[in-house]
C-alpha cells in the first residue's frame, strides 16, 4: 500500500459503463476508513455514449474538486481510447489500470477520425511504466457477466496497490452500496484477477 | 449532525429540507435536476408536509412557487440557467411584489458550456432582475447558504437566487449535515388579502423600485460583514514585481486559487460569496493598499465590473484586471491549470509554471507523440426510437426540398452523422416556429419541426397553435418516449404519474392537437419503418398544419425482450446498415457486421434496413 497523503484518481470511460458507480464504491471505503474525500463527476449529456471522467481526490488537503494535470496517482480507464485522453493528468510514475477492450464510437465509422487500436495500446505500453492491462471480454466469460467490468478494475488497482485502500474495503463498501442480490457477483469480480 | 458523502446538489436539497421548505417546484436541466430529485428522495423524513413537483415549464415552477411564498410558505424553484430565461417574466415582477415566506431560487450555471446552450451568467441576470444571489464555491458551502438564503428572504421579503455552478452542482464531498430531527419547522401565515401589496400596478411599482434600491444598498451593506464574503492573507509584495497585488475571486475558481497558492505566499485574496448586491464596504477594504488585483471567475466580469466601479467611487488607484484585460478567458470554463497559468503570468506563485503538462521534468505529455484518438461526442442510445423516426423522415421525404426543424432533448443528437436530421435548433420549442418562419419565406420547401413529448407540454403548445392559426404549412413531428430522457426520466403532464407518487390521468397529446383543430394526426410506432415512411409521405403531402406523434418507450427505461444477431453467412459485409442507422451496437468487425449483445434492445430497424435479410431475432418494444 502507498505510503503517501492523499491519493488522486480519475476513473475515465464511455457513458454508461458505470464509473460513476465505481467512483461511488472507492468514495464509500474512503470515508469508512476515515478519508476526507471530494469528487467531480460528468452528468449530463455525455452520459449517453460520450467521453466521461470521474475525479477522485482521497484524503487531500485540496479544496478543489478537479485536479491539475500530471497530479493523478492512478487512471482506471474503462477504455484503451479514453486512458489516453487523460494521460495528461497522470503523475510521473503513475498506474494505469485499464480495459483493453475498445468501444469503437459511432464517429469514427461515419467518417470521423478512425479508431487505431494498436496504436492506442502501443502508446499506452510505451508511455506508462506502471500498467495493468485488463482483458474485460475474458473477466466478463469468467465471471459469466458482463456487467460487472467496473469492480474487476477496482480489484485490480487495489491489488496493484495504487488505490490507497484494501480489496477488503472495497468489499465493505460493495455491501453498504449494491442491493444484496448483486453482492456475489460483485464480490467474484472484486477476486478475480488474470 | 452526522457525516455524509453527498452530490452538491442533494446538499441543496437537504439544506432546503433543513430549512423548513414547504412547497418545491422546477423543470428538469443539466446541471440543475438533481436538486428537486433530491427534495422528493428525502422529503418524508421531514417533520411537515413537503409538496414537490415537475412543473410543466420554468414559468409555472416559479409561479407556483410564489403562490405559496404569497401564502407564507417556505419554497424553492430548481432549474438551470437557460430555464431561467423561461421564468423571467414572472421574476422580474415577482421582486417588485415581493414574498411572505422565504422563497430560494436555484439557478445552476453551466460554464463551458458542459451540457447549455449559452454561457449565460445568472449573477448578470441576478443583478438585471435586482433579485439578490448567493454563489457557494463547494457543496458543503451550498448546503450552509440555501439556509441562510431562506433567512434573508424572509428578513427582507424578497427572493433569493442560489446560483451553482456545474462543478458545485456535480461536486461530491463529505460534509456534516443536520439529522432530520434537528429540521426547522416552518409555519405559513396563510395569504392575507391586500390589493395594495399583491396586485401589481404601476403606483404599486413606483414605490417598489425605490423600496428595492433602498433594500439592496442595505443589504450590500449587511453583506460586507457576511462570512460568504471574506477577505485573507496579506499585501506583500508580488513574487516578480514591487506591485502588490490581490486576487478576488467565487465560485469553484476559489477553490482552484487556493490550491495554487504556496504556504510561504499569500497574496491578499476577497472571495466574493454574494456578487449582488455587492459587498462594497468590504471590496473597498481589500483594494485598500493594493496596485493591482486579479479578478478570477467564470463566465461574465461581474466581480470584475463592481470592483472597477468601486474603484471610480471611491476614488482609488488600483487596476483592476481579469477578463477585460485578457489576463482570465473571456469565455469557457477555468480549470486548476487555466488559473496556475493565469497567477502565474501575474507573478502570484514563486515557481513557475510546473503543472500544466509544459514542463518535461514532470508528467507525461500528450504531444506530437500520442495516436490519434477517435472522438466520442453523445449519441443516440442504440434502439434509440428517435433513429427510426429520423430515418423514417429521411427515407420518405428523399430528393425533396426540406427543413428539419430541431428541438432540446436526446433528440437534438439527430444532428449526427449518419443522420443528419437536425437543421436547426434553437430553445425548448422553438423547432415549431422556426419551422413557421421558414415556409413563410420559403413556401415551397417541406418543413418539419421535431419536438419531444416533455418539450411539447413545456412550450411546444404555443407554438403549435400560433402555427396553425396563422395558416402555417407544416408537419409537426411528436417523438414520444413517454418520459423526459435526456436530464434522467422525469415524469411530465403525458406520463401520468407525478412526483409524490400518485398516478393521475395523463394529458393526451393527440387530444391537445385535436383540440387545437388539427384535422390529421397520427400515432405510429416508429419501428415499423414501412409504415412510418408510407405515414410521412402521406401526412406531409396534407395542407396547413399536420402532426405525427411517433410512439415508442425510451430504451433506457425497457428491458429489451430479444436482441438481433447477424447470421455471418450471410452478411456480405456492405455495412449498409452501419453507414444508414449509426447505431452503436452495430460494429464492424473483421469484413462483416457484429451486433453488441450488451447494447441491443432488438429494435429491429437493423434487420428492416439490411438488403441480404442477415439480421434476425430482435422483437420490437
Amino acid at each position: 500500500m502507498s505510503a503517501r497523503n492523499g491519493t488522486n484518481i480519475i476513473l475515465c470511460g464511455v457513458g454508461g459503463q458505470g464509473t460513476i458507480l465505481a467512483s461511488k464504491l472507492i468514495a464509500d471505503a474512503a470515508m469508512e476508513r476515515g478519508m476526507a474525500v471530494k469528487t467531480a463527476e460528468t452528468i449530463g449529456m455525455a452520459q449517453r455514449g460520450g467521453s466521461v471522467f470521474s475525479h477522485v481526490r482521497l484524503g487531500q488537503p485540496s479544496a478543489s474538486p478537479l485536479m491539475a494535470r500530471a497530479s493523478a496517482d492512478l487512471i482506471i480507464a474503462f477504455e484503451p481510447a479514453e486512458a489516453v485522453r487523460q494521460l495528461p493528468f497522470l503523475k510521473q510514475g503513475g498506474c494505469v489500470v485499464v480495459s483493453t477492450r475498445p468501444v469503437v464510437p459511432v464517429s469514427a465509422m461515419t467518417g470521423g477520425p478512425a479508431y487505431d487500436l494498436d496504436a492506442i495500446l502501443g502508446h499506452l505500453r510505451a508511455t506508462v511504466d506502471n500498467l495493468v492491462e485488463v482483458n474485460a471480454d475474458r473477466a466478463g466469460e469468467e465471471l459469466g457477466s458482463a456487467k460487472c467490468l467496473n469492480v474487476v478494475l477496482l480489484g485490480a488497482a487495489a491489488r496493484a496497490g495504487e488505490l490507497g485502500l484494501s480489496v477488503e474495503d472495497l468489499r465493505t463498501a460493495i455491501h453498504q452500496c449494491l442491493p444484496e442480490k448483486l453482492w456475489e457477483l460483485n464480490e467474484r469480480a472484486l477476486a478475480y484477477a488474470q | 449532525m452526522h457525516t455524509e458523502f453527498l452530490m452538491g446538489n442533494e446538499a441543496i436539497a437537504l439544506g432546503a429540507l433543513a430549512a423548513g421548505v414547504q412547497v418545491v417546484a422546477g423543470y428538469p436541466g443539466t446541471p440543475s435536476t438533481e436538486v428537486l430529485e433530491g427534495v422528493a428522495k428525502h422529503r418524508k423524513d421531514a417533520p411537515g408536509v413537503v409538496y414537490v413537483e415537475w412543473s410543466i415549464n420554468e414559468k409555472s415552477a416559479m409561479e407556483v412557487a410564489a403562490g405559496a411564498a404569497y401564502a407564507g410558505a417556505r419554497t424553492l424553484v430548481t432549474c438551470k440557467q437557460v430555464g431561467l430565461n423561461v421564468a423571467s417574466d414572472p421574476l422580474m415582477s415577482l421582486e417588485y411584489i415581493g414574498v411572505k415566506g422565504g422563497m430560494v431560487i436555484v439557478v445552476a450555471d453551466d460554464p463551458g458550456p458542459i451540457s447549455s446552450q449559452t454561457e449565460q451568467d445568472t449573477r448578470t441576470f441576478a443583478g438585471f432582475s435586482k433579485v439578490p444571489v448567493f454563489d457557494p464555491s463547494t457543496p458543503s458551502e451550498a448546503y450552509v447558504m440555501v439556509q441562510d438564503a431562506f433567512e434573508i428572504s424572509e428578513q427582507y421579503g424578497t427572493p433569493i437566487i442560489l446560483r451553482p455552478t456545474t462543478r458545485v452542482d456535480h461536486g461530491y464531498e463529505s460534509m456534516e449535515i443536520l439529522d432530520p430531527e434537528e429540521w426547522r419547522i416552518h409555519t405559513a401565515g396563510g395569504f392575507v388579502k391586500d390589493p395594495s401589496r399583491w396586485v401589481i400596478f404601476p403606483r404599486l411599482s413606483v414605490v417598489a423600485h425605490a423600496r428595492i434600491e433602498e433594500r439592496n444598498a442595505g443589504l450590500a451593506d449587511e453583506l460586507s460583514d457576511s462570512p460568504y464574503n471574506f477577505v485573507v492573507g496579506e499585501t506583500g509584495e508580488c513574487a516578480t514585481s514591487a506591485r502588490r497585488v490581490g486576487i478576488a475571486t467565487q465560485g469553484i475558481s476559489y477553490t482552484y486559487v487556493r490550491d495554487c497558492l504556496e504556504a510561504s505566499n499569500r497574496p491578499r485574496l476577497l472571495r466574493v460569496g454574494t456578487p449582488y448586491p455587492f459587498p462594497e464596504r468590504q471590496a473597498v477594504k481589500f483594494l485598500q493598499g493594493l496596485d493591482e488585483v486579479l479578478c478570477v471567475e467564470e463566465l461574465d466580469p461581474v466581480i470584475e465590473h463592481a470592483l472597477i466601479e468601486v474603484c471610480g467611487k471611491h476614488n482609488l488607484n488600483v487596476r483592476i484586471c481579469g477578463k477585460l484585460t485578457g489576463d482570465i478567458a473571456p469565455s469557457g470554463e477555468n480549470t486548476p491549470d487555466s488559473v496556475e497559468a493565469a497567477l502565474s503570468q501575474k507573478g502570484l506563485l514563486q515557481r513557475g509554471l510546473s503543472s500544466t503538462g509544459q514542463s518535461d521534468t514532470k508528467g507525461t505529455v500528450l504531444g506530437e507523440t500520442s495516436p490519434q484518438l477517435p472522438v466520442r461526442p453523445p449519441v443516440l442510445c442504440a434502439g434509440c426510437p428517435h433513429r427510426a423516426s429520423f430515418y423514417a423522415v429521411k427515407h420518405a421525404m428523399r430528393g425533396k426540398k426540406t427543413i428539419y426543424c430541431g428541438d432540446i432533448g436526446c433528440y437534438t443528437l439527430g444532428n449526427a452523422a449518419p443522420l443528419d436530421m437536425v437543421d436547426t435548433c434553437l430553445c425548448m420549442g422553438a423547432g415549431i416556429g422556426i419551422a413557421q418562419g421558414v415556409y413563410h419565406v420559403e413556401p415551397d420547401t417541406t418543413c418539419f419541426a421535431f419536438v419531444g413529448d416533455s418539450t411539447f407540454f413545456a412550450s411546444g403548445i404555443t407554438g403549435v397553435i400560433n402555427a396553425f392559426y396563422n395558416q402555417a404549412n407544416l408537419t409537426l413531428i411528436v417523438l414520444d418516449n413517454s418520459t423526459t430522457a435526456m436530464t434522467g426520466h422525469q415524469p411530465h403532464p403525458g406520463t401520468g404519474r407525478t412526483m409524490m407518487g400518485e398516478l393521475v390521468q395523463a394529458v393526451s397529446i393527440e387530444g391537445v392537437l385535436r383540440g387545437i383543430g388539427l384535422t390529421t394526426v397520427e400515432t405510429v410506432d416508429p419501428l415499423d419503418h414501412e409504415l412510418a415512411v408510407q405515414t410521412v409521405k402521406r401526412v406531409a403531402a396534407e395542407p396547413g398544419v399536420k402532426a405525427i406523434i411517433f410512439k415508442s418507450p425510451c430504451v433506457v427505461l425497457a428491458r429489451p425482450k430479444a436482441r438481433s444477431v447477424v447470421d455471418p453467412a450471410t452478411c456480405v459485409g456492405c455495412l449498409r446498415c452501419v453507414r444508414e442507422l449509426g447505431c452503436p451496437a452495430l460494429v464492424p468487425m473483421d469484413g462483416k457486421v457484429r451486433i453488441d449483445p450488451s447494447l441491443c434492445t432488438g429494435c429491429t430497424l437493423c434487420e428492416q434496413v439490411c438488403p441480404f435479410g442477415a439480421i434476425s431475432g430482435g422483437e420490437r418494444l
